[in-house]
């Protein structure tokens, strides 16, 4: 797990669109797992900072969007559903309808959303940002779990500098305008973590170093 | 999970109770006005009936068997001519929202046809077409068709621009963002654009019959005023004529709860 950490405007969302083929690269080129992206694929998933459910469909249809549009017969689209229902902890809520679900019940919604097609990749922009503090802090705990189920590569993008070296075994750090990798910051620590593990203090430290020494005020990234 | 009252919604109990009375008061307010009317001016039925006059009037007219075919025919031409009218509507309204040259090119003349007077418009498409099922169907189709078309394109335009992206991160072709994403998003307002656009056919549905017709509510509204001089009957068929609208405009609304649900 990857996370990528910045200030605003440093081209944070616009790195993961990129990884995502969602937009092009006006020069070179981004290949995941060997292969040249040139455009949004099955083996990529993304959560955006907003749920961006369907709001006339419930829980179960949400999830099962992108298998519909993939193709995937009905019955087995319901079976996957079900069984990232289960996952992200919403069982029960299958038919409820976005609204009537708390901010974290939807972006929990968009995860396993993303996880539909079982891709390789998942790309997660903010995902967590708009929601309270200890909302935020349970879903990083069970992103951590997710992530060792399911065996798949995640890329985080945020401005959360305590949440990214929970998370990620790498914190990418990227400089204010122009947008630039300005440290590469392994975080060494077994898993599962807890918050309070000192590695991951140390490399919160190594991160707000890297973010002075490129001139942006840490302030900005919010601590 | 506790669910927000709402004040509004049907269905519950006292708050149902007093809207029924609500509706129930208003009616009487209505009919007794309108009966008040008639004996402090006091108008002869040939001028303007009294309610019971016209009531009596109009449960006769249909156990008699004078109002149903008229109204079969009339109930015709707006169905088809709404199903018509609404359905390329919707396809110039996501074209308008979707191309800007569609929009350059087909607006002017979009509102230009709007601001025609259709009973202006009428008597020509009675020349062109002849007096049968064909020129009324186009009338309603005509006089539905702005409401629906500019309601569609406002609803396709105010698509939220993240679920756009999302369809193009699961690769959704062109028909799938369409179906899947676009049209169920703008649904509100598409509907909102048919219960104007539905009621606007009923008028369409009698101006057609107006301007040439030998069946139809409109011209037994010209038979009971002219040849017959029975303006009850002449009532009794604008009686009906409302009810029609008020029915087609009923089922729009059932039509968007179903679809939209509340709290959407």
């Amino acid at each position: 797990m990857t996370a990528i950490v910045g200030p605003n405007g440093s081209g944070k969302s616009t790195l993961l669109r990129l990884i995502g083929g969602l937009l092009a690269p006006d020069s070179g080129h981004i290949s995941v797992g060997g292969r040249m992206v040139t455009g949004p694929g099955p083996h990529i998933g993304i959560c955006f900072q907003e749920p961006r459910l369907l709001p006339w469909r419930g829980v179960q249809d949400n999830i099962a969007l992108p298998m519909e549009l993939a193709g995937v017969p009905a019955d087995e689209r319901r079976a996957r559903a079900r069984e990232l229902i289960d996952l992200v902890g919403l069982a029960g809520f299958d038919q409820a309808r976005p609204h009537q679900l708390s901010g974290g019940m939807r972006q929990r919604a968009a995860l396993a959303r993303a996880l539909a097609l079982r891709p390789s990749v998942l790309l997660l922009d903010e995902p967590f940002s708009a929601l309270d503090a200890l909302t935020r802090e349970r879903l990083d705990e069970e992103l951590q779990a997710l992530w060792a189920q399911t065996a798949t590569t995640i890329v985080l993008v945020t401005h959360d500098i305590p949440e990214a070296c929970f998370l990620a075994d790498r914190v990418l750090v990227l400089s204010a305008r122009p947008g630039r990798v300005v440290a590469d910051i392994p975080v060494a620590q077994g898993r599962p973590r807890r918050r309070e593990d000192p590695a991951a203090s140390q490399a919160a430290s190594a991160v707000r170093a890297a973010l002075e020494r490129s001139g942006t005020p840490v302030a900005e990234v919010a601590a | 999970m506790t669910r927000q009252r709402d004040a509004g919604q049907p269905g519950r109990g006292p708050t149902r109770l007093r809207d029924m009375a609500l509706v129930l008061g208003a009616a009487v307010i209505f009919l007794v006005g309108w009966k008040l009317i008639v004996i402090i001016g006091g108008y002869p039925a040939f001028i303007l009936p009294a309610p019971e006059v016209v009531g009596e009037r109009f449960l006769r007219a249909w156990a008699q068997g004078v109002i149903a075919p008229h109204a079969v025919t009339t109930l015709a031409e707006i169905t088809l001519g709404f199903v018509t009218g609404a359905g390329l509507a919707v396809m110039a309204g996501y074209a308008l929202a979707r191309s800007r040259l569609a929009e350059r090119v087909l607006s002017p003349y979009l509102v230009a046809a709007q601001a025609t007077p259709i009973l202006a418009l009428a008597p020509l498409i009675a020349l062109w077409f002849g007096s049968g099922l064909t020129s009324k169907v186009l009338i309603c189709a005509l006089i539905v068709f702005f409401p629906v078309a500019v309601s569609t394109m406002v609803g396709i335009r105010s698509v939220d621009a993240g679920l756009l992206e999302l369809g193009r991160s699961l690769r959704a072709t062109r028909w799938q963002v369409v179906t899947r994403l676009e049209v169920p998003a703008a649904l509100p307002q598409i509907l909102g654009g048919m219960r104007v656009g539905v009621t606007l056919a009923v008028v369409g549905a009698i101006v057609g019959e107006w301007a040439g017709g030998d069946r139809g509510l409109g011209v037994l509204i010209n038979l009971a005023r002219g040849s017959l001089f029975d303006i009850p009957l002449m009532f009794a068929t604008l009686l009906t004529i409302a009810l029609i609208g008020l029915s087609l405009y009923l089922i729009v609304v059932i039509v968007e709860r179903r679809l939209v649900g509340a709290g959407w």
